[in-house]
């Protein structure tokens, strides 16, 4: 005779044997959360029943018990109630706005006309001054990086503050004895000696894959003022390379180079840089970027003034910002 | 009416998944999927800035051949909005997703209303 394990009856293939008979049904705890609840207290109700008091104070205690349960039970009712009512308010409101919204792009000018009011003497004017106030051939880019340099200063800061912000959230500090953060530390741990080492495809891949993708990345970031791209987009493709990058080889040979010291003087450098670049066109005016470089033939890469340096200062930021996320989110660290 | 849906059809349609990403974010319980909503209703504001600096016709706004005439490119404007709108965007996703992966830590739920019961219940202990 076999021996039975202790825990049989909670076990996995237990539960399987009694729903192939029709016993139980698999779904019945995953569905619904308050489901169980509500029994467990159906249940709790009956067994006082069952149970007579001898003593009043009993007695008592148990009328006031059961008094409880039914509150309770009242609370569950309604809370169940409200939210459907809630659902149902949510889907009329959602709704409504669908309906506010369409009746208002309703009224809206044709699409692709080129008379509709938004394109009004500001775009004219970057489009006909841009070349030669900016001496970039990409417009966008000589419109973001020079007429509004600023906002885009402010942009590569919120990146920056994000980048902040979950390190604050997900690092893990190796000094801290708070009950949470040295589990996450085991977990991590644990992630890390269970990771996949030493993937012979991927690793191929990457060796042929990560020298296109940055020097893309770099193409992009060097050419934002003569085609399609910037320092944003190539920023970006820079980042999923060095992630590429991380995930074949691990981040033993990632911290040869990239560590969290280098993430901060990087990015920080670039935003000192792109700050004072900025405040120096404060003093002449807050026209536009001025600086004393001259904007040289339009079409060459070294043109257009500060925009080339701005555009390095950007994509550094950006890429620092993706790698950062991801090695934060992976293990809670550079 | 319809009619003029019609003709502004990709507005028309950002709309609509604007109010898709709007219920998302309302209805659903889980935190994640408000997330997803919240992605959904950044890319219909995409769409509609894209949408409303196209112009039939025109080019890239990149000056090719030396043309510089405001009736040669579309607006290069709303162009300059989508790519801030993108990286605030991307910035506010990694901050949720980050929040997210604490409360769940603390928690070890990702439903809105049983975290804030439990919350709840702590305060009042």
């Amino acid at each position: 005779m076999s021996r039975r394990k202790d825990n049989y009856e909670t076990s996995r293939w237990a539960k399987f044997i009694r729903w192939v008979d029709g016993e139980i049904d698999p779904l019945e705890h995953g569905m619904e959360i308050r489901v169980p609840e509500r029994t467990e207290q159906s249940e709790t109700l009956q067994t006082e029943l069952k149970l007579p008091g001898t003593d009043r104070t009993e007695i008592s205690q148990i009328s006031a018990d059961r008094e409880r349960a039914i509150q309770e039970r009242h609370i569950v009712r309604g809370l169940r109630r409200f939210r459907v009512f809630y659902q149902f308010m949510s889907v009329v409101l959602c709704a409504a706005i669908i309906f506010v919204l369409l009746w208002t792009v309703a009224s809206l000018p044709p699409f692709g006309n080129a008379g509709n009011p938004g394109n009004n003497e500001v775009s004219a004017r970057y489009i006909e001054q841009g070349l030669q106030e900016t001496g970039a051939v990409n417009i966008v880019t000589g419109m973001i990086l020079d007429y509004r340099a600023f906002d885009t200063f402010g942009e590569s800061c919120v990146l920056f503050i994000a980048s902040c912000c979950v390190l604050v959230l997900l690092r893990i500090d190796a000094a801290s004895r708070d009950e949470q953060t040295k589990k996450r530390m085991e977990e991590a741990a644990y992630d890390r000696l269970y990771e996949p080492k030493n993937d012979i495809i991927l690793q191929k891949c990457a060796c042929v894959l990560v020298p296109l993708i940055m020097i893309f990345g770099i193409y992009i970031i060097l050419n934002g003022h003569l085609s399609p791209g910037g320092g944003f987009s190539g920023g970006a493709v820079l980042g999923a390379g060095l992630i590429l990058y991380l995930n074949a080889f691990g981040f033993q040979k990632t911290e040869r180079f990239f560590t969290e010291k280098v993430y901060r003087r990087v990015t920080l450098s670039a935003l000192t840089f792109y700050c004072l670049a900025k405040s120096y066109s404060f003093f002449t005016g807050a026209n536009h970027l001025e600086s004393g470089i001259r904007l040289g033939t339009p079409g060459a890469i070294l043109s257009s003034g500060l925009i080339l340096p701005l555009n390095i200062c950007v994509g550094l930021v950006v890429a620092c910002t993706m790698y950062a996320f991801y090695t934060l989110f992976r293990k809670g660290g550079m | 009416m319809v009619q003029s849906l019609l003709l502004n059809l990709e507005e028309t349609i950002s709309v609509i998944l604007f109010g898709i990403g709007f219920t998302m974010l309302l209805l659903h319980r889980n935190l994640i999927k408000k997330i997803m909503g919240m992605n959904i209703m950044d890319t219909a504001v995409y769409l509609f800035l894209a949408a409303k600096g196209y112009i039939y016709g025109k080019m890239v706004p990149i000056v090719a051949d030396g043309i510089q005439d405001a009736s040669a490119y579309i607006n290069p404007v709303p162009s300059g909005l989508v790519l801030t709108g993108i990286v605030v965007s991307v910035s506010t996703t990694a901050l949720m997703l980050a929040l997210t992966i604490r409360l769940y830590e603390r928690y070890a739920s990702l439903d809105l209303d049983e975290i804030l019961t439990r919350a709840r219940e702590e305060e009042d202990v």
